[in-house]
């Protein structure tokens, strides 16, 4: 079947779509956006993590045929989706670099954190942390745990990975002054 | 001496010039939070096939035939092999002896067993058409424990056993056996004044590593194959496939494609035959990726253990003897087994000062998964028991558990049960006062002023259990020792290339290895060792593969010590060559250049008194400099095998850990409040990794305590719970604040200092939680993890 849907905010065609195939093995091995990862397969780690309407779900557990018509945010498209919530809300946003856009903060702060090891896990978190600032933007460390609980990572001990939320927290607000209350662009 | 690293404490990087001892950021992490980092499951290329693996069903059986035929018929199924097919007259690998089968032949040892592969045009096709394979299994009984395992007349797990270990075990069903005997522990046993007993179990923990075994095997035209993996160690990889391919080593080129993570698991070989096989058989790149449920099938797991420990005290609280005895299943193939029992023998009474011992450790082979290498090595099943040990004797004798650590702790100088002198700094009692000196956690923090309770905080959390009632707090503290790189007289090497050149004006040095960046973050070390070494700011760091020499494992902690060490030792000669270069340049204009003590610092050659001599670019001008060394530590010897005597270690680490939880009694629910950790690092070249290893350690060990364990069926020898459903690790709601005081205490034999710092965090965490639980509950608990049966006494 032929799978029609947006992918990072542009109109995407899958076809010989297998009807057995989850939207993530559609697009790793169909679409070449392999940074949504593979490590369970099974709804347990989060390390698929995309936004399928805006909502974080895992890839792996949504059948490809579900996406039809849909709007896919994985974390290819996070700094641009990052910079599109920014400008609708009418705040400035950071310059990209000669190589390319600026990465969105939760990105740089996972970078600048330590919040990386290995990486595995992380475009599943980046994901889930930036649709939790996305609602939340001065989450407690509570908020940040339960928000995040259902993304696995092997590395880190998570204390980095809070670290790094707690400094897109802050970075994000420091920009987004006063009105971070108007909640999702969604 | 410094403390570096709180939780919170972020180091930006880049108000530093990325030399040792600064916290550099990550050259890959910009690739790893846009999703463009290539891992080895995100390989691709064009016309590629899927490979998949047929396993068997059952723990242990004779193979009495193999049909497959209808998978072979099946559309879009391009190639269907066995045991029969594969090329060479070897057709077994294995780290440290050659028993395992590339694919079953003739029987099963254990359930998971690859018996047959496919290769296919999609990954679901493949699967489908191993399930048309059909094996005729007559199942033999299974041996799965010591006692059905070296019972008369046992099923013996290898029948024709010839590696060299196989002449001095009591049985054949034992892989190697190693005592360590120092003084006469009957004699001190007399002395004694307060003997304490304990039986200990620990459970199978998995590496769980999230990145799948998976990678890509391209045949290349001359008859080779190139693969691209993630593995622990490419050269070693290869000296294990290529005989059983039946090519020489030159035809099979290994790439590291990204690793993610290892800790142990990916030392042994998984898909790298299967895939390579295929790719011969078939002309075509072949891609195998496992899912979960097969990943665990698919690597060794820590060795679960049964030990039993007696220490001796006198009433003042010192040692007077240990007696342990502690057997590990290694499961159905050997695996690292043999240098674990080489481990736990010899680390197996901890940091402590003791003259009489008697150890015995001992490895099964049995029908049970086999098990090899996890972070902790052998160290981390007996830290479990010499530390649940030292607690029992601090109540026997009514002393405080952290003072009977103090007062018997090792400290530099100090002779191990090996007989071996400890010569470099051993702060075990530092560790300790550390985290006890460390402000306690808040009480009951789920309650909130003039609210209801913040279930949040409490054990279970969400699911809304307790409000509070019945809940307890306990405090636990434990510490351990780990051996730094490897032991027992392996030549454990490193080769690094070092090349300085001016690109674009600007002096630029490439680093090249074979070391397998994992995750810990190697690849920053690096750069920063170049950087320190040839004083230039820009670094190139060289994807790995077998183009250059052996940088030997990412395991053991050794990586930093050991390819560390070759990339300074390889700066360090082109540094050298770098001042010839310029004395035959410039020599003449300055007579500072005929002096020693010249230094490459910020671009510049460096007098010792700080005035610049020349642009580096200046002296290379268009020459490059090249050099490629390779780097030994101090060697090791074997242990006596009668006596567990020798120098076998180069380098110990210690961590010391303090536990808070809370339990609430009613449910056995557990909460660790927090977990912090003290440890010497000799020199932290990048403090905020050395803070995440320390961190991520500490959390597997967390994991272990209360979570973690393969759960293999004792009468069939099954596993139960291959997935993340069922095989919990911890969540960020599981997972505590964690402070961290580093210390610096130089090792002077080592490349700046420093102490290997990946594994030590692992031991420690598990019995310091261990202990928490009993002080919160009173109850004794001998095996890890626990679970809330344990607790509430309904298991």
């Amino acid at each position: 079947m032929r799978v029609t849907f947006t992918v990072n905010g542009r109109r995407t065609e899958a076809d010989d779509v297998w009807e057995g195939e989850s939207l993530l093995y559609v697009l790793r091995e169909r679409l070449g956006l392999p940074g949504s990862k593979n490590a369970c397969e099974q709804g347990e780690c989060g390390s698929c993590t995309v936004r399928l309407d805006g909502v974080p779900v895992c890839s792996c557990l949504v059948a490809a045929g579900q996406a039809e018509g849909r709007d896919v945010v994985t974390v290819e498209g996070l700094a641009d989706h990052a910079r599109r919530r920014a400008l609708a809300r009418g705040r400035p946003y950071p310059e990209g670099a000669a190589d390319g856009p600026a990465l969105a903060p939760v990105q740089q702060a996972f970078v600048d954190a330590g919040a990386v090891q290995c990486g595995f896990c992380t475009p599943g978190l980046l994901v889930a942390a930036d649709e939790l600032l996305e609602r939340a933007p001065d989450p407690s460390d509570a908020d940040i745990r339960e928000a995040l609980s259902g993304n696995l990572c092997r590395c880190t001990g998570y204390e980095k990975i809070l670290d790094a939320v707690r400094l897109a927290a802050v970075r994000q607000g420091a920009r987004d002054a006063r009105d971070d209350q108007e909640g999702s662009v969604r | 001496m410094t403390a570096t690293g709180t939780p919170t404490g972020l180091s930006q990087g880049s108000r530093t010039h990325g030399g040792i001892g600064e916290s550099t950021l990550r050259p890959d992490g910009f690739l790893k939070v846009t999703g463009e980092f290539a891992y080895s499951s995100d390989m691709w290329h064009e016309d590629m096939l899927w490979g998949h693996t047929l396993r068997s069903t059952v723990a242990h059986a004779e193979i009495r035939s193999v049909d497959i035929a209808e998978a072979l018929a099946t559309p879009g199924v391009y190639a269907v092999l066995t045991y029969d097919d594969l090329p060479a007259a070897v057709k077994h690998y294995g780290l440290e002896i050659k028993d395992t089968p590339a694919l079953a032949h003739g029987k099963v040892r254990h359930h998971g067993e690859p018996v047959a592969l496919v290769a296919a045009d999609h990954p679901e096709t493949a699967r489908r058409a191993a399930a048309k394979i059909r094996v005729d299994y007559a199942e033999l009984p299974v041996v799965t424990d010591e006692a059905s395992a070296t019972a008369p007349g046992a099923v013996l797990v290898h029948e024709h056993r010839t590696d060299h270990h196989s002449g001095r075990v009591p049985h054949p069903n034992v892989v190697h056996r190693q005592p360590v005997v120092r003084g006469d522990a009957s004699a001190a046993a007399r002395r004694a004044e307060v003997i304490v007993t304990g039986d200990y179990v620990f459970g199978m923990q998995d590496q769980a590593f999230l990145g799948p075994e998976s990678g890509l095997a391209v045949p290349a035209d001359d008859g080779g194959v190139d693969l691209y993996v993630a593995t622990q160690w490419l050269h070693s990889d290869r000296a294990q496939i290529a005989p059983v391919l039946g090519l020489p080593e030159e035809k099979v080129r290994m790439t590291l494609s990204g690793v993610g993570g290892a800790f142990g698991g990916r030392e042994d070989l998984s898909m790298q035959i299967h895939a390579s096989l295929l790719a011969l058989r078939t002309g075509k790149p072949v891609k195998m990726v496992y899912n979960r449920f097969e990943s665990f099938f698919g690597h060794v797991h820590r060795h679960p253990a049964r030990l039993h420990y007696e220490h001796g005290a006198t009433r003042d609280g010192k040692l007077t003897h240990v007696r342990c005895r502690i057997v590990l299943d290694g499961g159905a193939y050997a695996s690292s087994s043999p240098a674990v029992v080489g481990n736990a023998a010899s680390l197996g009474i901890g940091p402590y000062v003791v003259d009489d011992i008697d150890i015995e450790v001992l490895a099964l082979y049995t029908n049970n998964p086999p098990c090899g290498a996890m972070r902790g090595f052998g160290a981390v099943q007996a830290c479990f028991a010499y530390e649940a040990q030292m607690d029992k004797l601090a109540a026997a004798l009514g002393t405080d558990p952290v003072e009977l650590r103090r007062r018997n702790a090792m400290s530099q100088g100090a002779t191990m049960p090996t007989g071996q002198t400890v010569d470099s700094p051993a702060p075990v009692a530092e560790l300790l006062r550390r985290v006890k000196a460390l402000p306690l956690p808040p009480e009951r923090q789920w309650e909130v002023a003039g609210g209801a309770p913040d279930v949040r905080a409490l054990p279970g959390g969400l699911s809304n259990t307790t409000h509070g009632e019945g809940v307890v707090r306990g405090v636990g503290y434990a510490v351990g020792i780990k051996n730094v790189g490897f032991s027992e007289g392996f030549d454990d090497y490193s080769t690094a290339r070092v090349r300085m050149e001016v690109v674009g004006g600007v002096p630029v040095a490439t680093v090249h290895t074979a070391m397998a960046e994992v995750g810990q973050g190697g690849v920053t070390v690096h750069a920063q060792i170049a950087r320190t070494e040839l004083g230039v700011a820009q670094v190139t760091i060289q994807p790995a593969d077998t183009r250059v020499g052996s940088a030997g494992s990412t395991s053991a902690s050794r990586q930093t010590y050991v390819t560390g060490g070759a990339v300074k030792a390889a700066c360090e000669t082109v540094r050298e060559r770098v001042l010839d270069l310029g004395r035959r340049k410039l020599g003449s204009y300055h007579p500072a250049w005929a002096h020693a003590g010249l230094r490459l610092e910020g671009g510049k050659v460096v007098t010792d008194a700080g005035e610049a001599l020349a642009e580096l670019a200046d002296v290379l001008a268009d020459e490059a400099v090249e050099a490629e060394q390779e780097w030994r530590h101090r060697p090791t010897e074997a242990f006596d095998p009668v006596t567990g005597q020798g120098n076998g270690h180069v380098q110990y680490s210690f961590a010391a850990h303090r536990a808070v939880v809370e339990v609430d009694t009613e449910l056995g629910l557990v909460k660790v409040v927090e977990l912090a950790c003290a440890q010497d690092v000799g020199k932290a070249l990048n403090p905020l990794s050395v803070v995440g290893q320390i961190q991520g350690g500490s959390t597997q060990g967390l994991g272990m305590a209360v979570m973690e364990e393969i759960l293999v069926d004792p009468v069939t020898a099954k596993v139960r719970n291959p997935s993340f459903t069922d095989y919990l690790i911890p969540t960020i709601l599981d997972t505590p604040t964690m402070p961290v005081d580093v210390l610096e205490l130089a090792d002077e034999h080592a490349p700046y200092g420093l102490r290997g710092v990946g594994e030590a965090p692992t031991l420690s965490s598990t019995p310091a939680v261990l202990a928490a639980i009993r002080a919160a509950t009173g109850l004794e608990l001998n095996r890890t993890p626990v679970r809330p049966e344990h607790l509430t006494g309904t298991g």
